[in-house]
């Protein structure tokens, strides 16, 4: 079994205007050095797979298809080996 | 009699399929029926409605996940042999999730969930949904509601040269009340046969609710069929 943990975030180029509204209050809190603030979404897929790399491809698979818009998004991951933990 | 037959696609969380379904069946006197989205055919239905509404709750992105219902591989199908496929608000959403549409529809600029009238300008008259503003109707601007939190339409440049070479826009609030990338308030295909909108037309068909401006959308699509 794998864990593959994924951020998809607004692409560089789109304004993130929930990610601004959130700077705005991280200012008003009074830290003034936090620059820039982004808001994403943080999704963890459990994969009964034979490899690291099978498990890769699946992700990747997912991600372009279904839980990434490429339009508006950009994603990464990790995998995980669960291997050898009590399931 | 007409030869249109309107199929109103209703999916978990649609919310003007009735509004839709009264607008044709009841006003405009048209051969109209549900479409459920496990159905695997659209049957003789030869317009399609996707409506507005939350389908899936707008989980994930509005319209990802309806983008992958059952009926859409046949809408798909349809639209990709010309068929007419309409996509109001949640539809919108759908239909660019499903590549019938280029681009994506982003949360409003303001963040807020914004539900009032607008002024759209109408950008191209000569297609199949807006064919009836050319003729005795002759209005270049319609007033109808919207009522979305993600209306905020973006596309590339490319794409956007693309719309003004072959007058994909069909739709441009006056107002712009999203954020929405030059105004766009509603497109169609390269093709004409696909459009998609944020606006409710459906919402502004009877002078009982404020206003029939957004009948004569439908009332092209009718006329383009007879």
């Amino acid at each position: 079994m794998y864990k593959a943990k994924i951020k998809i975030t607004l692409r560089k180029s789109i304004l993130d205007p929930q990610g601004k509204a959130v700077g705005h209050s991280i200012q008003s809190l009074g830290y003034k050095n936090v620059k820039d603030t982004r808001i994403g979404k943080f999704i963890e897929l459990e994969i009964d797979s034979k490899s690291a790399d099978e498990a890769k491809k699946i992700t990747d698979e997912v991600c372009s298809k279904l839980l990434a818009n490429p339009i508006m998004e950009d994603f990464e991951f990790e995998i995980i080996s669960l291997n050898g933990k009590s399931k | 009699m007409s030869r249109a037959k309107f199929g109103i696609i209703v999916f978990p969380g649609s919310n003007c399929d009735h509004d839709a379904y009264n607008v044709l069946k009841n006003v405009l006197k048209q051969d109209t029926e549900f479409l459920w989205h496990k159905d695997s055919t659209i049957g003789d239905r030869n317009v399609i409605v996707a409506p507005g509404g939350f389908s899936y709750g707008d989980y994930l992105r509005c319209g990802a996940i309806a983008r992958f219902s059952n009926i859409m591989k046949d809408v798909v199908r349809f639209a990709n042999n010309g068929g007419i496929v309409m996509g109001i608000c949640n539809g919108f959403q759908i239909l660019c999730e499903a590549g019938l549409l280029p681009g994506a529809l982003l949360r409003n600029a303001n963040l807020k969930f914004v539900c009032r009238n607008v002024t759209l300008n109408i950008e191209n008259k000569k297609t199949i949904f807006t064919s009836s503003f050319n003729g005795s109707i002759n209005k270049d601007k319609i007033t109808v509601p919207v009522a979305h939190a993600d209306g905020n339409y973006i596309c590339t440049a490319e794409t956007y040269d693309e719309f003004l070479a072959n007058q994909q826009v069909l739709f441009r609030y006056e107002d712009n009340p999203n954020g929405s990338f030059e105004n766009i308030a509603g497109i169609a295909n390269k093709k004409g046969n696909v459009m998609g909108m944020m606006p409710h037309p459906e919402r502004a068909s009877e002078d009982l609710v404020g206003g029939h401006d957004g009948r004569h959308i439908f009332e092209s699509v009718i006329q383009s069929l007879n």
